[in-house]
């Protein structure tokens, strides 16, 4: 029992950070736009609000926990939206390849949070030593009461608020999408530029917002990494394919950020289930850490063969747009 | 005293330039408050894109538009909403994922969540007002041609336009929806809409209008009621000289069996039966027509004999003018032509399969060819010299052989296609609509080309839908209806009600 509770509690745990990363690009998704930079988008957000609350506990002998949460979210809102910018003004207003464009991002992205990670541990003196405890400890601090409930309380209550934001921000992306005018519309435009043209829609406007908005809700998986996960440290890499594994996740969701919900728990649990398996050697360990792709491999099999016309990505999807294209 | 008529649009000097080409030159045109007024012109005279002027996707370089009398600007989509304008678009705008209510309410200003109850009333009384059949809960992917073209209607009606424009409306449609189509026109003209209407059909612009248009080559030519019009007086105005429109037709020469099929079942994918049972013979030297309503197993018919098929049933044999006969049930098209059986295809789906949209003539050209010759590189010599003897012999307006097929206009598109296929000299030629969307002149080079491909011993199979023309194109008419084949008859002793009561399967 106790065994099953810390796994669930683990596969949440794992699970979020890749909740944020699917959220935003489902959104980015449903626009045509395929953002392949959200995993340097992630090392982007995840290091920028590592990098705001460490120059703010540095410059402050008794700092507040609040506001250094503040300062993080603020940074690496900031910083993940101007990487969602440069895919935005390369891919909409340039009109280069989406694929290309994405895949530079997300080595660029992955250089930029390594680089400051390394120079601001050289700050803090040496490897592994940055440590913003008092901003971490905002974001680790379970809900007072609620979370000795037994059971119930370590399973749903025991996390930090980036989790529940996760979850109640994908929830109303589900809402926005599907049943809102300015949902539909974003739907359009990611099926049909063309059709939403003609209707009166802003094409390039609905790409830019949700691109934006959407890259800016992936950053927030990197923060929830370096913050709830790690404690406030950074390791070089450490983040790991978790951005993959976002991209990955839409799929398996089909593109509905509900079933993202769901789903980045059954990838956090096949993340780390090789560790509650007894008696595996290191190569079959390895081995496990494939299955969230295996189980994406499936699913893309099943719902391609079904050819069900909504369970398939937006019809536009990778393309560019230009009005007077024929 | 005069007496001012109200117009709804009123157009003066309107011209349109790009770059060097003029598409309009200083149009002047007048839409008469609950009149429906047809606009007649060849290809590229400049219609559609007057009518993109009215619907705010180009802006006029000169000339002045009043709306109800008072001039207006109309930079966007948006504005000409607001005018009250709606363009139904030749090829549709829609979402395929999305429900016909949704496409409805696309891009409407409203904000938070949507009603789709309140939106599915006001559908329902929209369509039944004007007689429509319409779901609103139905996807657009499941959808028929005719019934996408109602939720353009519908879309329009429900943003509250007054002033309908419709670009070639019936260039997709069977004759029963296109009847159907011009019903809810007159409900509309009846309820006090203004409606222009884009097309070269003559005998529609007879049938549903109160006026046309003449455009030719960019200018406005002229208007005359419909009352005083004839099929001869249009034409000559829309093509600036008299044109013959009678088909001739040659006794077949020499016939030789060429195709026989036996007893061909086909199903589709989805295991609904589409030929059941059909037998005929084709001969050279003869056009043999093939008449049906939309959707009876035409398009299987040829595709049968191309190879395209799965037959489920019976035999197609091909008899070569030396030689044995094969059987061509169970091949594919390419083991047709490795055993050198040269049949032609064109088929319905022109850029879809027939011609590589993004890939220009030449290219075109080397996908019949390309497997010629036993070298490592393909030939590119002489696919380019012949996409340059189509594009001399058949007219083709292109601004080079280099220039991608997408980029043509639909009649130059199906000119290539049709001239690539003849050029393989074939012996039997296949043509599924083969003047569908394509105006007087460029039907009648198609008409000309068959009627030579037949004279020169050739089998030629033809399905049509306007059945004046393959009475008149035609020596058998081969009908079918629901999959089976109804009749067989002589093209020179029947009458289109004959054919009609064949093609709804009543025994003629």
């Amino acid at each position: 029992m106790e065994l099953i509770i810390t796994f669930i509690q683990k596969a949440i745990g794992q699970g979020i950070a890749i909740l944020f990363g699917a959220t935003g690009e489902i959104i980015t998704e449903k626009s045509g736009n395929l953002n392949l930079g959200i995993p340097g988008i992630m090392y982007m957000g995840g290091i920028a609000g590592l990098i705001g609350a460490f120059f703010y506990e540095r410059n402050n002998p008794a700092p507040s926990p609040a506001v250094g949460a503040a300062i993080a979210v603020l940074c690496t809102l900031l910083a993940s939206a101007l990487g969602g910018l440069i895919y935005s003004v390369l891919t909409i207003t340039l009109r280069a390849n989406q694929n290309v464009v994405g895949l530079a991002l997300t080595t660029f992205g992955t250089g930029f949070g390594n680089f400051f990670g390394g120079s601001i541990s050289k700050l803090a003196g040496g490897v592994g030593q940055i440590s913003v405890m008092t901003t971490a400890s905002a974001f680790q601090a379970k809900i007072p009461g609620l979370s000795n409930i037994p059971v119930i309380g370590s399973v749903i209550f025991s996390y930090g608020f980036l989790t529940y934001s996760a979850v109640i921000i994908a929830v109303l992306a589900a809402l926005f999408i599907n049943h809102t005018h300015k949902g539909l519309n974003l739907r359009a435009v990611g099926e049909s530029p063309a059709t939403a043209d003609a209707a009166g829609i802003n094409v390039s406007a609905y790409k830019y917002v949700a691109t934006v908005s959407g890259a800016a809700i992936a950053g927030m998986g990197g923060l929830y990494f370096v913050m709830e996960y790690l404690g406030g440290t950074w390791t070089n890499n450490g983040f790991g394919d978790r951005g993959w594994l976002a991209i990955a996740l839409v799929i398996l969701a089909l593109w509905n950020p509900l079933s993202a919900i769901w789903g980045s728990i059954v990838f956090g649990g096949l993340y780390i289930i090789y560790i509650y398996i007894p008696g595996l050697t290191r190569a079959t360990q390895e081995l496990c850490k494939v299955l969230p792709y295996i189980v994406t491999i499936i699913v893309l099999v099943v719902t391609s063969t079904r050819n069900k016309e909504e369970k398939q990505p937006p019809a536009s999807l990778g393309t560019s747009y230009f009005r007077e294209e024929r | 005293m005069n007496t001012v008529e109200e117009y709804a649009i009123d157009l003066s000097g309107v011209t349109k330039r790009f770059g060097e080409v003029v598409a309009n030159d200083h149009v002047d045109l007048k839409l008469k408050k609950g009149e429906i007024l047809s606009i007649l012109g060849e290809n590229g005279s400049g219609k559609t894109t007057l009518m993109n002027m009215l619907s705010g996707i180009y802006f006029p370089d000169e000339g002045t538009i009043k709306i109800n009398g008072k001039e207006v600007v109309i930079h966007s989509p948006k504005d000409a909403f607001e005018l009250g304008i709606g363009m139904i678009h030749q090829h549709f705008k829609l979402v395929n994922v999305l429900t016909a209510a949704e496409n409805i309410i696309l891009g409407l200003a409203g904000s938070g969540r949507l009603n789709m109850e309140e939106v599915r009333g006001k559908i329902l009384e929209l369509t039944g007002k004007y007689g429509f059949e319409l779901d609103p809960d139905q996807k657009i992917y499941s959808m028929s041609v005719s019934q996408k073209q109602t939720v353009e209607i519908v879309k329009v009606l429900y943003r509250g336009a007054d002033i309908f424009i419709l670009d070639e409306p019936t260039a997709v449609l069977t004759p029963q929806e296109t009847d159907r189509l011009f019903e809810v026109l007159r409900n509309m003209q009846k309820a006090g809409k203004s409606i222009i209407i884009i097309t070269h059909k003559l005998n529609e612009v007879l049938a549903i209008s109160d006026r046309v248009s003449v455009l030719r080559k960019g200018k406005y030519i002229g208007t005359v009621d419909t009352k005083d019009a004839t099929v001869e007086s249009l034409t000559e105005m829309m093509v600036g000289e008299k044109v013959s429109l009678d088909i001739k037709r040659s006794e077949p020469k020499d016939p030789h069996l060429r195709i026989k099929m036996q007893h061909v079942s086909v199903r589709n994918k989805e295991g609904v039966v589409k030929l059941n049972d059909v037998s005929f013979e084709a001969f050279s030297g003869e056009i043999l027509g093939i008449a049906g309503i939309a959707g009876s197993g035409q398009k299987e018919l040829v595709e049968a004999i191309a190879g395209l098929q799965t037959l489920e049933n019976g035999d197609i044999f091909y008899e070569p003018p030396e030689g044995k006969e094969e059987n061509l049930s169970g091949k594919t098209p390419d083991e047709i032509r490795r055993l050198d059986i040269r049949l032609a295809f064109v088929p319905e789906d022109r850029l879809g399969m027939g011609l590589v949209g993004s890939m220009d003539l030449t290219d075109n050209m080397m996908l019949r060819s390309y497997k010629n010759g036993g070298r490592f590189f393909a030939d590119r010599k002489t696919p380019k010299a012949l996409a340059e003897d189509v594009v001399r012999k058949l007219d083709v307006v292109t601004p080079g052989v280099g220039t991608p097929v997408r980029r043509l206009s639909g009649g130059n598109v199906q000119k290539v296609l049709v001239g690539r296929e003849i050029a393989s000299s074939p012996t039997v030629l296949m043509v599924a609509y083969p003047v569908r969307g394509l105006d007087i002149n460029s039907s009648y080079t198609i008409y000309n080309l068959l009627n030579e491909q037949k004279e020169e011993g050739v089998a030629v199979i033809c399905v049509g839908e306007d059945l004046d023309v393959l009475i008149d194109l035609c020596d058998r008419i081969l009908v079918l209806s629901g999959g089976k084949l109804t009749g067989i008859v002589d093209a020179r002793n029947v009458t289109k009600e004959e054919i009609g009561m064949l093609m709804i399967g009543g025994k003629g």
